[in-house]
Order: C-alpha cells, then structure tokens, then sequence
C-alpha cells in the first residue's frame, strides 16, 4: 500500500449542491498497492468520497476501451496505466521541468536528483500527484467522459465500415491465404478507446481529419482479400481532403495506442497500396507530395524544399515541368504558405527557396541514401506484431532502416 | 415514446445477433445497451467458439461433450439444437467478415479446448469475441435504416400490460438523464451474466445481470442459478482471465512442488478437463497446501513454442506484462479458480421464449439450459450467437400482425419516481453502495464458490438478506442528471442482491455435487433426487422454489471422468 495524490480536471455541466460548476481541478488522495492501476485510484476516490466523479470503464482489463484519458499529459488507458508507475512519472516531469529538457542526459539527471528533486523510487514518489484530464481533440460531457461520436464514431461510419465481399458468400468459408488475416487482425485489435485520437496531431489541426483509427479501419477492409471494392475503398480515401494524406506522421497514434494498432503504420500502408499500387492520383496531390519528398531525398539526401511545391503540385521529369491547369493553381494556392514559412521561420532562409542552392551531402552519404532506397526497394516489410511479435518488431524495423544515416527532416511533413 | 417491432436490451454478442437476425426478417428493431456496444463485455471473449465444422467432426460428439460437460444437466434438445446449428452460424460469421485463423491451406483452423473430444474451437488470435462483436456491429451500421441503436441507455424496468404480457422498456438516456417508455411487440433481453456479485470475477464492471432481476421482477421463472462457473486460471486478487486457449495450446498446470497435479484428477484430459473438475483440483492442492503462499498454483506456458504464444496469445501475454508484472513466455504466472460465468438465468425454451409472453432472453442472462451444471469452453459464445439469431427471428415472427401492447400509464411515472427516490436520499443515509457491494463481493465468493456446503449458503442468505435491507437506504452522492452513474450503480445493486438471493436459495436447495455446485455436505451426483432443475420465481412476493424436469434425447446419465 501507497498513498497517490490525483489531480484531476473535473468538469460538471450542472450545478452541484455545493454550487461547484464548470471545469476546475481537484485533488483526491488515495491509498493503495503500486501494482494497482490509475483506474483503480480513480475508482477508489468514487467510491469512498466522490460519487459525482464521473469516469468510463467496465473490463478493467484494457479490452473494452472505455476508459481512454490522458494521464501525466499522455493518452492512454487509466486501467492498464500502473498507479505506482503513473506516480514514479509525476515525479520525472516535475524533476524534469526544474531542470530543463524532458529527458535528461544522465549527467544532469543525477545533478537533479542531488538538488532533493523526487525521482522515481525515492519516498515522496507517490506524493507528486499525478494528473489526470480528459481525452484531448473531444468535447467533454462530465468530467472524463468525452464525446466519442462526433469526433470519431461518425468517421468510423464514414470510411463504410462492413465487408463488401465481391459476390455471393461460398458454400463453405473463402480460401484466403492465412496471413492475411493475421495481417488485418492486427488493425481488428483495436479497441476503438480513442486515445490516438486524443493525440492526433492533424486531428487538433483539421477537426475533420478522418483520423488514425478509423483510418485503421478503413485499412483493415482494404487489406482483406474478401473485400471486394478495394480500389473504391482507397480512391474514396485518397480524394477525401481529410483523408490518408492529411496524416503528418507524427507517430503520436503508435506511441499511445494499447493495443499496437500501429494506426499511423496502416495509413501509410493505405497510401502506398492507393499510390503506388493502385496508381491513383488523388486530388489532394498527395501522393505527388509524398513521392515529391521521396525523389528529393534521393537525389539530394536532404530536403530541399525549393523542389518541393513543384515537386508536390507539377511533378516532372528530370525538373522539367509537366504542368496540369489544376497543378498549376494549386502551385500558386502555395506561395502563400511558402511566405509564411519563411516568415516564421519553419523555412529557415530564402536561400532555401532558390533553386540550386542546396547544400550536399559530404562525403559518400549521398551513396548510403541511395543504399537504403535500393534496400527499400527490394522487400516491403510489414511491421506487425501478429505476424512478428513485439520484440522483433524493433529488430525488424532496425534493420530495414539504419537510423544514423537517415536525416531527421524528411518524416517531418 | 419510441416504438419498434423489437426491442433488444444487450448490445453484446447475443443483442446485437438478434437485432440483425430480426431486421433480416423486415421489421423494425431497437437496441440498447448501457455503455458503447463494442464496449459490451463480450469483447473479453479470449478464447474462441465451438462448432464441428471440420469434415472428420460430427454434431453429436459436440453435443455428447457438452451434455457430458454440463453433468448432464442441460437440455438434450438445446444442446441438439445448438451444436447442429454451429456450422453455419460460424460459415455466417466467416461470410460477414470475421477474420477466424486459418490452417496452411487457407481454410478455418482450429484449437484445443477444455472438456472437447476434437479440437474444434475456432478463433481469432485471442481476441475472438472481440473480432465477432466488432464484425456485428459493423453489419448494425450497415442495417442502421432499419436498427435504430440507443447506445448508452440504461434499462431499468420491463413494462409489462395488464395481461401480463411484455410490452416494452423502460429506459434512462444516461447522457441526459430523460427517461423513455419503449414500446415494443417482443422483447428481447441480452444484458448478460451477473458475475459482479462475487469479487473477485473475470467479469466486467457493467455484468451486473440486471436483466436477469427485471425479468424476475415481471414474473419470468429462474432456472439452474446455483450453476455458477469458476475459471480455473485467472489471476489472484485482480480475477483477470487468462484464457483456456493457453491449456488448449499446451501449457501446464503445476503446484508449488512444481508437480502437474492434473495427472491425479484427470489422468486422461489432463489440463483439458471440464473447468469444474480442474477449478476442484485446483482448489484441493490450494486447500491441502500444495499451493504457494499465495493461494495460487501456477500455469506453465513456456512449454509452448513463443513463435506460437506470440502468434495465438499475445493478449495474455499483454495480461501478463500490464496486470501481474509476469512474462509468460519465460516464467510462470500464479493463478487460481475465479468467478466467470453464469451458467443460470432467465429460463426458455430454444426459441427463447420465456413464460412471460412477448418476452424472449438470450446470451448470458437466459438459460435455456445448453451449460447445465457446467459450460464448456467457447460453447458461451456459441450460445449467445445461436440463440441470439433463434430470438431475434422468432421475435420478429411475433411482432409481425400485431398491434403495440398497451402500456398502463403509470409505468413511466413509478419509474421515474424510482430513480428519483434513490437520488433524492440523504447524503449521509445509510451505507455507501460501494461499501454494500464489496461485502456482496466477499460473501459470495466465500460461501458460494467452488466448495459450498449448507451452513455457509445459509450464512450468505442470511448476508444478503441484510445487505438488500441496507442498499434501499444506500446514499449516493450524484444529485445530476448528466451521465449520473452514481444512480445507475445502485439500481445495479438492488438488482444484484435480488439475484444473489435466488441464487443461495438454489445452491441451498440441491443437496448433492453436480457440475459447479460441490457440496462437501453432499459430495456425490444423486441423479435419483436432484437430475432436475431448480427454478425460481418471484410473482410479486417471496421468491419460490419449483422443479423442472431435464430434457433427455439420446445420451443416459454416466458417471463422468476425463
Ligand atoms: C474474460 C472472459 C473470457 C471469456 N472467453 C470466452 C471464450 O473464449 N469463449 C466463449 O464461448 N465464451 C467466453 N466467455 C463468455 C462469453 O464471453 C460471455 O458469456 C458472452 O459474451 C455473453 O454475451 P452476451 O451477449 O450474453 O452479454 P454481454 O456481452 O455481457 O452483453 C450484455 C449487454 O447488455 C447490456 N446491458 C446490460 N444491462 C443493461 C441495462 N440495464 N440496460 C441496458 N443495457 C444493458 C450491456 O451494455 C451489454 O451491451 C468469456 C467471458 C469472460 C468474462
Ligand atoms: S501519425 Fe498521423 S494519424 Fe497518427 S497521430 Fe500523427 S497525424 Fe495523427
Ligand atoms: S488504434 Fe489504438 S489507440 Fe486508437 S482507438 Fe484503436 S486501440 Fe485505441
Ligand atoms: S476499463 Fe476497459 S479499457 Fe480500461
């Protein structure tokens, strides 16, 4: 046993006896084993003293996706988040934030820790009190119960989300290849808590960004060979404005999904199958974007963005523009964003802009680039736990990319 | 007011099997559930479902293994009914898009599962409930022009007319707190088992078998409510389940002197035997020290390849990690008999119809009585799906030609002041409901778990007697309409301690050891006496205990070894 102090954001839409109203933060001290989850904390405190306090919840198991909220600043499961681990967190940030950067070099850890700043272990751990708020990019009903279906059961209705075999059932079960299922069970796993779209960051920028997991899915039709209108599936999903290219690859989705969903995986495997398979130029111009940064790096190693609009909008050959009347005006629909990008500085200098100016890449780089397309080109891997389990999934991903040589901007959309 | 043809309480698997089943045959369906149907607690089904599908199985070894499973219990014809129905209800889920694991060839591959004479449960990874449940509500989404979905009600009341027919539900919006009389032509309950009564239990907050209390309120009969299954491997303190497929796939049972104690019990199935005998087994090394110290004994699945465990169990594997803080697949993880299953329920015939007309029940809350003294592994699901379908057809049926029932006026208005009463009640009252439900929890998982004997039923009686007077004054602090839960979770314990009384009453009432009743007072079968079912009803006053015979067909009662 330990005692745990929650902060929670409350919010009550009506008047309590004690005229409480609106949003404001309480806290709630609780006592109970470090093994035990946040949900139990939260339960304890409705329990014992506060039964207006209003939370989601039923399987206690991370399996039925009610209780998705963001703890410490993090989406997440209250009932699969430890109390004991949740506290040890409260104290890292804490720490952290009096001595700067999130994650500290070891050094300045230690100096952190020699000021008296609680780290994980030490005593006053529990007594850092953990916080606890509502799922972000949802409006909220009563304290942490949020509004799921406008923000994303009725994107979940949207990508058609039922079979759509192309004929008649057979007389016994369809022949599929057995990996197949394997493959789209990983986005059947998920349990619709909605905490990635809690942390979608295209979702806090465009509200009606279909989002990562509904976008899930949509993948988990496509990926099936029973399904029989594949290529309307993607066509419908490449066109949509706020469909699989308005993902920014934040990974935020992969980071907090329980589940290993990946969703942010099966958007891009979306992309590359209405790309590059299905060969489908969207009227986004995506896929142009996305290809645009792709022959960039290649020849370049690094971005360089005065290619990219042009790339984006007018690809061509070997720099000669083939430009389409639609191309052409979304091309100079982005001037704007251009200006404002060197304006507040995401474009560093003009210099960038004018074409030839970018700088190489020294030595032999260029050639390790090169490397990893041929690499990339050869074999697809597919990242997913089902097939491969969760250790070898970062062995797998270490191999097929070799972090040190691949620069940090191009996953920066 | 709404109206629908049919109206089904319970999105869970057998809900939302017979909403669809109805509106295929043209009417108009209604469904309820309290939280989010996905939410349902049928997505904890790990393990897989039966059917003997494959070329070399037939439907009446199904059939044997299950009467046989159930201690001979269950009625032959449901059983007949169900396991025939199996093939095409899995080739149905197959069709609609369920991604069931498939062999080498392509085709639908099968696992191993406790009490089965074949391997013939068929499964997605380990989410197999959950993969069935989310494939049905995709086809709720695709009905949506003709099932109307209330997701997030809470149905408080059957409305029953003056004929004693049911008429439809009365339900609270929980997002508003506005209550609605449904009206309906048949209803069909699928609210699910009650396994909140024991704590710990595998079962989900919201199994609170409120359904099996409402229909015991408007007059239907109980039946088998002793029956109640304990799992042998779920994780101490928490009742989280570790899934039956782990011993399907071949992990071991082991002692604290790490024997395979199995080989005592049931030197033929081993770890496979029926959940009964192996929760006894475990339970006696617990009892005679063999254990560790934690009242536990450990579950061994390092003997099972991990390409395997990753490929089949990666959800306990996450159990595992998240919950107990063990790697299952290098060490082993402590387990012990748990509450999971209500075996019991609202009684009904295979059409699931109950004695109440205009109502049927399927899934968890009814008993038709298919698990009899004991339910087999992945024939739960089964159970929900068939009978599901089989209610939500003959419902339709029902509804066609027929007018909306009259409701008496009054229903909406008593229950409103129901609710309002209980919010209404002094802060500082009585007893806190959490408090009420924890003593519930403990009682009955003390004296009405896998050994039972009379003075402890009694014991639990007489708690649970007192415990029903304190919940009518229990306080609660949720004066608001908006998402009040703190109102919904004492209704939920009014109607749990109504069916933890029917449910010691029967335990009390069969003297001998059948399936999940074991009475050390009455250690033997008696199929002289007790080869009946225990039913009990409630018209308005006292429970009442009566018997109802068991539908024997083809195979004679023997005594049971695996
Ligand atoms: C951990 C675990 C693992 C299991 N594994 C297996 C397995 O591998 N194979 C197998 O065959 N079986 C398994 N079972 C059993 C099986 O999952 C259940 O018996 C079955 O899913 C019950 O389904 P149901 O549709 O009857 O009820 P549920 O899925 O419990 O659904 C009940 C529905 O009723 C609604 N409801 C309840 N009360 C109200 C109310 N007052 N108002 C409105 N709505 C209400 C709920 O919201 C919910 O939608 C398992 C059970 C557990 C606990
Ligand atoms: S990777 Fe894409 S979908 Fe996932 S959180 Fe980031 S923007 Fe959203
Ligand atoms: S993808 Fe993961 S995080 Fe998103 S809703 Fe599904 S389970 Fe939750
Ligand atoms: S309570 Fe079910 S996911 Fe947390």
């Amino acid at each position: 046993m330990a005692s745990y102090t929650l902060k929670v954001r409350r919010y009550q839409p009506e008047a309590e006896e004690d005229g409480r109203r609106g949003a404001y933060w309480e806290t709630f001290d609780v006592e109970l084993d470090p093994t035990l989850s946040v949900l139990d904390g939260l339960l304890q405190a409705r329990d014992g003293s506060d039964g207006t306090l209003s939370v989601r919840c039923s399987c206690r198991a991370a399996i039925c996706g009610s209780c998705g909220m963001k703890i410490n600043g993090q989406s997440t499961l209250a009932c699969k988040t430890r109390i004991g681990e949740a506290a040890a967190e409260a104290a890292r940030i804490s720490g952290a934030d009096a001595s700067g950067p999130l994650i500290s070099p070891p050094a300045e850890k230690e100096l952190a820790d020699g000021d008296g700043a609680p780290g994980p272990g030490t005593e006053s751990a529990g007594n850092e009190p953990i916080v606890i708020e509502p799922m972000g990019n949802q409006p909220v009903i009563k304290d942490l119960v949020t509004d799921m279906e406008s923000t994303h059961w009725k994107k979940f209705r949207r990508v058609t989300p039922w079979l759509l075999p192309s004929g008649p059932p057979p007389e016994r079960e369809h022949i599929v290849p057995p990996e197949s299922m394997v493959d789209v069970t990983q986005s059947v796993a998920c349990i619709q808590c909605g905490a990635c779209v809690s942390a979608c960051l295209s979702m806090e920028a465009d509200p009606e960004f279909i989002g990562p997991a509904a976008l899930a899915k949509a993948y988990r039709f496509v990926g099936d060979p029973r399904d029989g209108q594949t290529t309307e599936r993607l066509y419908d999903l490449a066109n949509d404005p706020h469909g699989i290219y308005d993902c920014t690859h934040c990974f935020a989705c992969v980071d907090v999904c329980p589940k290993g969903v990946a969703p942010m995986n099966q958007i891009m495997r979306l992309r590359r199958l209405a790309g590059h398979d299905h060969d489908i130029h969207d009227v986004n111009n995506g896929r142009n974007h996305e290809l645009g940064f792709v022959k960039i790096i290649e020849r370049k190693g690094t971005l360089d963005e005065s290619l990219l609009l042009q790339e984006s909008y007018a690809p061509g050959v070997k720099g000669k523009l083939l430009p389409r009347a639609a191309s052409i005006k979304g091309l100079l629909q982005s001037i704007p964003t251009a200006i404002r990008g060197i304006r507040t500085g995401k474009m560093r200098s003009l210099p960038k802009l004018i074409p030839g100016v970018h700088p190489k890449l020294p030595g032999d780089a260029q050639d390790h680039v090169k490397a990893i397309y041929d690499r990339a080109e050869e074999s697809r891997i597919q990242l997913n736990l089902y097939v491969i389990g969760e250790g070898g999934e970062e062995d797998q991903a270490a191999e097929a990319v070799e972090p040190e040589s691949v620069s940090e901007e191009p996953s920066a959309t | 007011m709404p109206e629908h043809d049919v109206l089904v309480i319970g999105a869970g698997l057998a809900g939302q099997r017979a909403a669809l089943a109805a509106a295929e045959r043209g009417v108009s369906v209604g469904i309820i559930s309290k939280v989010h149907p996905i939410r349902s607690h049928s997505n904890a089904a790990q393990g897989g479902i039966n059917a003997a599908l494959a070329v070399d199985d037939t439907w009446e070894s199904h059939a044997f293994d299950t009467v046989k499973g159930s201690d001979y219990l269950g009625d032959q014809d449901a059983i007949e009914v169900m396991c025939r129905e199996a093939p095409d209800e899995l080739l149905h889920l197959e069709h609609i898009g369920v991604t069931f694991h498939r062999n080498e060839k392509g085709e639908l591959g099968t696992r191993a599962f406790g009490g089965a004479s074949k391997a013939r449960t068929y499964y997605v990874a380990d989410i197999t409930g959950q993969a069935i449940m989310h494939t049905l509500y995709e086809q709720l989404m695709k009905y949506a022009d003709q099932i109307d979905r209330y997701e997030e009600w809470f149905t408080t009341d059957l409305a029953i007319d003056d004929e004693g027919h049911c008429v439809g539900a009365i339900t609270r919006n929980i997002l508003d707190g506005s209550t609605e009389l449904f009206r309906a032509k048949s209803v069909i309950l699928a609210s699910g088992g009650n396994g909140q009564i024991w704590h710990p239990t595998t079962n989900a907050l919201i199994c609170t078998g409120d359904g099996i209390a409402m229909a015991y309120r408007a007059g239907a009969t109980l039946m088998d409510m002793e029956m109640i299954q304990y799992h042998p491997t779920t994780l101490a303190g928490k009742g989280f389940l570790i899934t039956e497929g782990a011993r399907g796939e071949g992990a071991h049972l082991l002692n604290a002197k790490g024997e395979r104690f199995m080989e005592t019990y049931a030197p033929n199935k081993m770890e496979l035997a029926s959940r009964d005998v192996v929760s006894r087994a475990e339970q006696t090394e617990i009892n005679e020290g063999r254990g560790f110290p934690d009242g536990t004994v450990a579950l061994d699945i390092t003997v099972v390849p991990r390409k395997r465990i990753q490929e089949a169990l990666r959800e306990i594997v996450l159990v595992g990690r998240d919950f107990a803080g063990v790697d299952i697949t290098r060490e082993p993880i402590h387990i012990k008999p748990g509450n999971h299953y209500t075996m019991g329920g609202v009684k009904t015939d295979v059409w699931g119809r109950t004695n109440v007309p205009g109502l049927y029940a399927a899934g968890e809350v009814a008993c038709v009585s298919v698990h009899g003294g004991n339910r087999l592994g992945a024939n739960s699901l089964l159970d929900t799906l068939i009978f599901g379908r089989r209610s939500g057809e003959d419902g339709a049926d029902h509804a066609k030609g027929r007018g909306q029932g009259s409701v008496p006026r009054s229903a909406l208005a008593d229950a409103e002041a129901a609710v309002e009463e209980i919010i209404g009640r002094a802060h500082d009252g009585g007893r806190r409901v959490s408090e009420i439900k924890a003593e519930l929890g403990a009682t009955m998982d003390g004296k009405v778990a896998v050994f039972r004997d009379e003075e402890g039923i009694q014991s639990a009686l007489d708690a649970v007697r007192r415990l029903k007077e304190e919940a009518a004054g229990a306080a609660i602090d949720d004066r608001g309409s908006v998402f009040n839960q703190d109102v919904l979770g004492a209704i939920e314990l009014q109607n749990m301690l109504e069916q933890a009384e029917a449910v010691c009453m029967a335990a009390l009432e069969r003297k001998e050891s059948r399936g999940a009743q074991y009475r050390t007072d009455y250690p033997e079968r008696n199929d002289e006496e007790w080869l009946k079912h225990i039913d009990v009803s409630r018209n308005g006053g006292e429970p009442e205990i009566s018997y109802s015979p068991v539908t024997i067909t083809d195979w004679q009662p023997e005594e049971r070894t695996y």
